[in-house]
């Protein structure tokens, strides 16, 4: 890693520079990590007096679990669908913006406040939208026949999930779609054009093959966004339901240890969230840092 | 523009329009449910023009909706949101600056180590900790406390990293010429580092805030007295109505005034948070 030819060469003074972001990381991050590690291969006896070494038993236990396998694959089918239309939606909104020179800073304004939307607040006005009684949206999907209850109907409640967080997600992806698409050489748009390719054509042919390091790069950024920042939404409108249908991975660890206090299992699950996690930032950085060629 | 093609110019207008509608319906519809009574919204659709209630609901959520759900009053939970905001902003951004400075500018044994400890962080996202760091906290007394709520959040690998990319990039020379002067490490990050690092420092101040704003499952984990309460958990708790009906006109009153804030702090400093977003992520 490297630093500047010249340095200061004070011996305490870095160390002290350093201190509370170090101690802040060790006590709240390190040791808190380190911990669901050790708790995740022990049994606790209910009041807390004693435990026991169980090896990799609350692992066999989740990986067998039908509820934990369920849990996993509802989780990979909501960042799945969050990421493909959150990046959809904002890679044609980015392409439309770029292609207006004048007014592209005042669409750019009416696209990018969802961002700071909270996703409690976002859940919330979803689930309004899609509530059974008032809502608006169910009585318009009435008249096509379909009948909308999240409080029932698992897909229904995996669809409000899905909507409310890819929202909320739409100006990122445009935002970061539509800093690629300015960083496109115009001489090769000009001499597409000149070859005689139309917009459409441009756009798939030049336009997005160029863009692959960004898309790639959003494709992790939202995973993980998906799979950790939609807590709120989840908790504030299904509640996990109906029947676990929403129950992300995230949003079990939280109910199993918070409100089941079942430690050794929540500390399991946590340890496998971490292995995501880390697999998510090691090709993060191992892979976008480097670039597609071209 | 390569070619003039007015219609697909007009097509693309149609489009950022009708997608700016689709992206702001849920927002239009809190609005207008927000200025009618409850019995108007209970007996059918949302009605899509606003209603006349405006003033009554607001200032009803204001002074005292939140008090039926044993929440403290609604400005004191935004007060607690706006403390909380500020405080992991400036937080996050004074560790980060001082270990970027130290990483860049100093040479140490373990300064390797300690880039990766904080790169850890980046890696371990409270939702993949739950249980362990509340234990941490309430160990260390911190529980239903300003100290808990805030410290633990202010650990930033991202805004370090910031800083040192940006100090890289910050000449050789402008060290060289402050040490002949007989300038310490001290006086030339006060007199010289500071001073550069100012659009960062705003850039990086858009995004922390609406990171601090929208925090919702560490307050929710850490604390139990409702004077701590912020306005997400506030919200969570006026929609959590065991039996009988939400309220709906003030659950949305209470919404939109719970998202102006960093809607407004994004609108009017879009520059600064365009340049967060974009150089926070990489």
């Amino acid at each position: 890693m490297d630093t500047k030819r010249t340095t200061f060469n004070n011996r305490l003074l870095p160390y002290l520079l350093l201190a509370p972001q170090l101690a802040i990381t060790l006590v709240f991050f390190i040791w808190p990590a380190a911990q669901a590690v050790k708790s995740s291969f022990e049994r606790e006896d209910p009041f807390g007096f004693s435990t026991v070494f169980v090896g990799f038993t609350h692992y066999q236990r989740l990986l067998a679990d039908p509820n934990y396998l369920d849990s996993l694959w509802r989780t990979a089918v909501f960042a799945v669908s969050v990421t493909v239309l959150a990046m959809v939606l904002g890679l044609a909104f980015a392409a439309a913006v770029d292609r207006l020179a004048r007014s592209a800073k005042f669409y750019t304004t009416l696209l990018v406040w969802p961002y700071a939307v909270a996703p409690v607040v976002a859940g919330v006005l979803w689930w309004f939208l899609f509530n059974t009684s008032t809502g608006l949206l169910p009585y318009f999907l009435e008249r096509f026949g379909i009948r909308w209850d999240h409080d029932l109907n698992g897909t229904h409640a995996m669809i409000l999930i899905i909507v409310a967080a890819a929202w909320k997600q739409i100006s990122y992806n445009f935002l970061f779609f539509l800093a690629g698409l300015q960083s496109v050489p115009q001489s090769l748009i000009e001499a597409a054009a000149i070859d005689g390719s139309g917009p459409v054509k441009r756009f798939f042919t030049i336009s997005l093959p160029l863009l692959s390091p960004t898309t790639f790069f959003l494709f992790i950024i939202n995973v993980n966004y998906t799979m950790f920042d939609t807590f709120p939404i989840v908790d504030a409108t299904t509640g996990g339901g109906p029947a676990q249908a929403t129950t992300t991975l995230v949003y079990k660890v939280y109910q199993d240890g918070y409100v089941g206090l079942n430690l050794g299992s929540s500390s399991a699950q946590s340890v496998l969230l971490m292995l995501i996690v880390m697999l998510l930032t090691f090709v993060q950085f191992r892979f976008v840092e480097r670039r597609v060629q071209y | 523009m390569v070619e003039n093609r007015p219609f697909l110019t007009f097509l693309t207008h149609a489009f950022l329009i009708l997608g700016f509608l689709v992206v702001a319906l849920p927002v239009y519809v809190a609005i207008t449910a927000s200025t009618h009574d409850i019995s108007t919204l209970m007996s059918g659709p949302v009605p899509l023009l606003p209603g006349s209630h405006f003033i009554e609901n607001y200032s009803t959520i204001l002074t005292s909706a939140s008090a039926a759900h044993g929440l403290p009053n609604y400005s004191h939970m935004a007060l607690n949101s706006l403390v909380m905001a500020l405080v992991i902003t400036a937080g996050k951004i004074a560790i980060s600056i001082l270990s970027a400075f130290a990483i860049v500018y100093f040479r140490f044994p373990f300064r390797q180590v300690a880039f990766w400890i904080i790169f850890v962080t980046l890696m371990l996202p409270v939702e993949v900790r739950i249980m362990p760091t509340y234990k941490i906290v309430a160990d260390l007394g911190m529980l239903n406390s300003w100290a808990g709520l805030t410290v633990p959040l202010i650990a930033s690998a991202t805004a370090t990293f910031l800083f040192r990319q940006f100090f890289m990039t910050v000449p050789d020379e402008l060290l060289e010429a402050a040490r002949v002067d007989g300038a310490g490490p001290l006086k030339f990050f006060r007199d010289i580092l500071l001073p550069l690092s100012r659009t960062n420092i705003g850039a990086l101040c858009v995004i922390l805030f609406i990171y601090g704003w929208v925090q919702y499952l560490w307050p929710l984990l850490v604390t139990t007295d409702p004077g701590y309460y912020t306005l997400m958990m506030g919200m969570k708790r006026m929609v959590t109505v065991q039996d009988g009906v939400i309220e709906w006109h003030l659950v949305m009153a209470g919404s939109v005034l719970a998202m102006l804030p960093p809607i407004l702090v994004v609108v009017f400093m879009q520059r600064l948070f365009i340049r967060g977003l974009t150089e926070t992520e990489k």
